[in-house]
């Protein structure tokens, strides 16, 4: 009998962790994914050395896809450096010899993000794959799997749209601040993810290739490039992004960078006061990186 | 006058069925129960015609298939075997051999249903407007404030207070989410409309403005009825011609004034008998 | 002579009831001609089958035997006795008019609406069509404050007219009236005379049951004299 010496150090995994089984499998859901947009493809979401919940069905994507010279960027509310994104980032570094990582956007070939789609315009050379607690956006109005298919194959979505008219009726606007429903290519309605609406335009017309990956719910789906991404909405009553204003109706800044053109994370300070600054770490370190440059040549 | 529907030999049965079902079954054999195989044969060979603007009624007890025809028809259930044909201007639909897309797109666009209950026509977690709207949004209205004029509207014409838009049905009587129910199914100005029982167990004065709204409805809009009801009250209010059904099958059809002075049917006789 | 309106010819009439095991004869060989502008009165005792012949021809009865044969505006002749029920109700609404003793309306219907009504149905404005029926109900003497009240509360008098001026406002072509002036005060059922003599030089024909003979001298231009049916054993005999 031919027995393996047993092995310690991470190389005694497979390069991805997955077995080419796994990979191979869910390769061929994301090119059903890709060819029908915004269509949940169910596969087995094998179990990840961590918690459900924790971007498992992202790391599934994206230790398929991955090569030996991908550059990767894991994000997590924007940020390179919460919790979430270190543990994925070590955890593919340790699993994926020869991989480099990076935290800056334009360098990252393969981006796996929880909760936020980067400021940078993504290009046709990157692939995002997106975190998906709940695939699903019937789930809210019909608890039948079943019957969420029927409505699903037959672009039912009018239920979807009632949550939408009673949110206008209760508070005169459409009060979702992220999940908002959006029709792909003109039938699937997908769950974008607990992206804010701030990020729903930037999947209309993608250059890149965006994914979605739901682990505990075992679903894959995806918006390829250029392809049309419609929030739901009514023709007079339209789909609105975060709009960041003051009570004097001025845009808010980043506190950090200045930048006033990024979606802002507001959190309070020791001084108890409120503060702004951009969401997506890497962009505001860009963005002080050029007001650095400025003061320095006009300086 | 027009024909807008035309059934034909329309048959429904619960079970697997064999072939004693439709021997053994029926008003001659007092059950719809079959004795060798225990399939229910809820409706066997129903035919009838509705003509434009007409209300057709459909009697019969509890029991008899009367309501089973309507679900059938509306796609609520699937038909067991016959033919359905619905006359739309200048379109025809075979109704059981079109897949369940077309069906429901029939549903939400030419045809409305009001049920007994008002829980299967009404979602109660939302409000009376938002039904309405549910049933615009089906039909592709896609602007906020044309879906909720034509709510209002709705409901003014079926004389619920528009305060009482953006309330929950739950919180509504009885007479009121009925009228909730019909303003929905009128939403898309259905030519065919589909009524089951609508008015059993509301109180009697309740019972008469509905009817009286039912009746104002079809002279205003000349929408063609089904109307299946086991009040023989509400057949003489409502309808021009009636069938009466026993244990699935057509026992008779005709004049509704002839079914209930001239009954030819030992049954209806002993039905109009105690009524009257 | 022109060609009748309405031509029965051996009408019958019998009730077959389940339940005790019956057959019960209502109206038997009834044979009657009515031309247009005419009027013919059924005459006999009660149970002759009088109103039997009338609710025969406008099929709230399914007759038994005979035919009826019914000359439409057209000039198509349809048997009332075998036509289809899609048939009888478009000549209900256009052409043939029943006035019974009994008022079956709305219960919660203004009278004027109730009169107006079927004018609306064969595609009258609502205008005219209230109209039409405030000049019949002042015609019959139904008070101005009646009418817009529901005829549930009035007397029977007062049902009756609103009953004839609903039957009336069409001008059917044939008028069947079943003791239209039972219970009005004679100078009420004077006026219905009027109208009735009205609709007769329009051209309706008319097939009437009246209550008082005299009524039945002053109007009708025929008489035809039903007696009653002959006992069931009698008819089956007759049939063997």
């Amino acid at each position: 009998m031919n027995t393996l010496p047993p092995k310690t150090d991470a190389s005694a995994y497979n390069f991805g962790f997955l077995d080419e089984y796994a990979k191979k499998e869910i390769r061929r859901a994301i090119l059903k994914a890709v060819a029908i947009p915004g269509y949940q493809v169910p596969y087995a979401s094998r179990e990840m050395p961590m918690g459900r919940g924790f971007g498992t069905g992202g790391l599934q994507l994206t230790l398929s896809l991955i090569g030996p010279d991908e550059v990767v960027k894991v994000i997590d509310q924007g940020s390179d450096d919460s919790v979430n994104a270190v543990n994925l980032r070590q955890f593919i570094e340790m699993t994926c010899p020869g991989v480099s990582t990076t935290t800056r956007t334009v360098e990252a070939t393969l981006i796996q993000s929880r909760h936020r789609i980067p400021e940078h315009t993504l290009s046709a050379a990157q692939i995002i794959v997106l975190q998906v607690p709940y695939p699903d956006p019937l789930v809210v109005v019909e608890p039948s799997e079943d019957k969420r298919k029927t409505m699903h194959g037959e672009a039912d979505y009018s239920r979807l749209l009632v949550k939408l008219y009673e949110d206008i009726v209760k508070f005169d606007e459409i009060t979702l601040s992220h999940r908002y429903p959006t029709r792909i290519n003109d039938h699937y309605v997908i769950d974008p993810s607990p992206i804010p609406r701030w990020d729903v335009p930037k999947i209309n017309n993608s250059e890149a290739l965006i994914l979605f990956g739901a682990g505990r719910e075992k679903k894959i789906y995806a918006v390829p490039p250029h392809t049309k991404a419609e929030p739901l909405a009514f023709t007079d009553v339209p789909f609105r992004v975060e709009h960041f204003h003051d009570a004097t109706g001025n845009r808010r800044t980043c506190s950090r960078c200045g930048c006033d053109g990024s979606f802002l994370d507001e959190f309070t300070n020791d001084a108890g006061a409120k503060v702004y600054q951009c969401s997506d770490s890497d962009w505001c370190d860009e963005m002080l990186l050029q007001v650095k440059s400025w003061r320095e040549v006009s300086a | 006058m027009n024909k807008i529907l035309e059934v034909r030999n329309l048959s429904r049965i619960y079970g697997k069925g064999c072939a004693l079902c439709i021997e053994s079954t029926g008003p001659e054999a007092d059950t719809n129960l079959c004795p060798h195989c225990g399939s229910v044969v809820a409706v066997h060979d129903v035919s009838f015609d509705l003509f434009e603007g007409e209300i057709l009624g459909v009697m019969g007890e509890s029991g008899s298939g009367k309501s089973t025809v309507v679900k059938n028809l509306y796609f609520d259930q699937a038909a067991t075997s016959g033919q359905a044909i619905f006359y739309d201007a200048a379109r025809q639909y075979d109704l059981f051999s079109l897949n369940s897309a077309q069906q429901r797109w029939l549903r939400n666009h030419r045809f409305g249903m009001v049920y007994q209950n008002p829980h299967l026509g009404l979602n109660f977690n939302i409000t009376a407007g938002g039904n309405i709207a549910e049933r615009l949004l089906m039909s592709d209205l896609m602007d906020y404030g044309a879906i909720r004029d034509r709510a209002k509207t709705l409901l003014a014409r079926t004389e619920v207070l528009l305060s009482r838009v953006d309330d929950l049905p739950k919180h509504f009587s009885g007479g009121m989410q009925q009228r909730v129910q019909i303003a929905k199914a009128l939403a898309t100005q259905p030519p065919l409309l589909f009524l089951d029982e609508v008015t059993t167990g509301l109180d009697l004065s309740v019972q008469a403005r509905i009817l009286d709204l039912i009746l104002e409805i079809q002279q205003e809009l000349k929408t063609a009825m089904v109307v299946v009801t086991h009040d023989l009250g509400v057949i003489r209010l409502l309808t021009g011609r009636a069938i009466v059904m026993k244990y699935g099958r057509v026992i008779e059809s005709g004049l509704t004034d002839q079914i209930l002075e001239d009954p030819q049917h030992a049954y209806t006789q002993r039905l109009v008998a105690s009524v009257l | 002579m022109q060609t009748p309106i309405l031509q029965v010819t051996g009408y019958e009439k019998y009730f077959a009831l389940h339940e005790q095991n019956k057959l019960i004869p209502s109206a038997h060989q009834v044979n009657l001609t009515v031309h247009a502008g005419q009027l013919v009165a059924l005459i006999g005792p009660t149970g002759a089958g009088k109103s039997s012949v009338l609710k025969g021809i406008y099929r709230t009865y399914l007759p038994s035997s005979g035919r009826i044969l019914y000359r439409d505006a057209a000039g198509h002749e349809i048997d009332l006795a075998q036509a289809n029920e899609h048939q009888v109700l478009a000549l209900r609404r256009h052409e043939i008019g029943f006035v019974t003793q009994f008022l079956h309306c709305l219960p919660r219907q203004a009278t004027l609406d109730v009169v107006a009504n079927p004018l609306l149905a064969v595609g009258g404005g609502r205008k005219e069509a209230r109209l039409r029926a405030g000049e019949l109900l002042s015609a019959m003497n139904l008070p101005e404050r009646l009418w817009s009240v529901s005829p549930a509360t009035f007397s029977g008098g007062e049902r009756q007219r609103v009953n004839l001026a609903r039957g009336l406002i069409t001008r059917p072509r044939l008028l069947l009236l079943d003791e239209p002036t039972a219970s009005l005060d004679p100078a009420t059922a004077e006026r219905v005379i009027e109208l009735i003599e009205n609709l007769k030089a329009g051209g309706t024909a008319v097939l009437a049951i009246f209550h008082h003979p005299e009524t039945t001298r002053r109007l009708a231009d025929q008489v035809v004299e039903l007696a009653a049916p002959p006992a069931i054993e009698e008819i089956l005999k007759e049939i063997a």
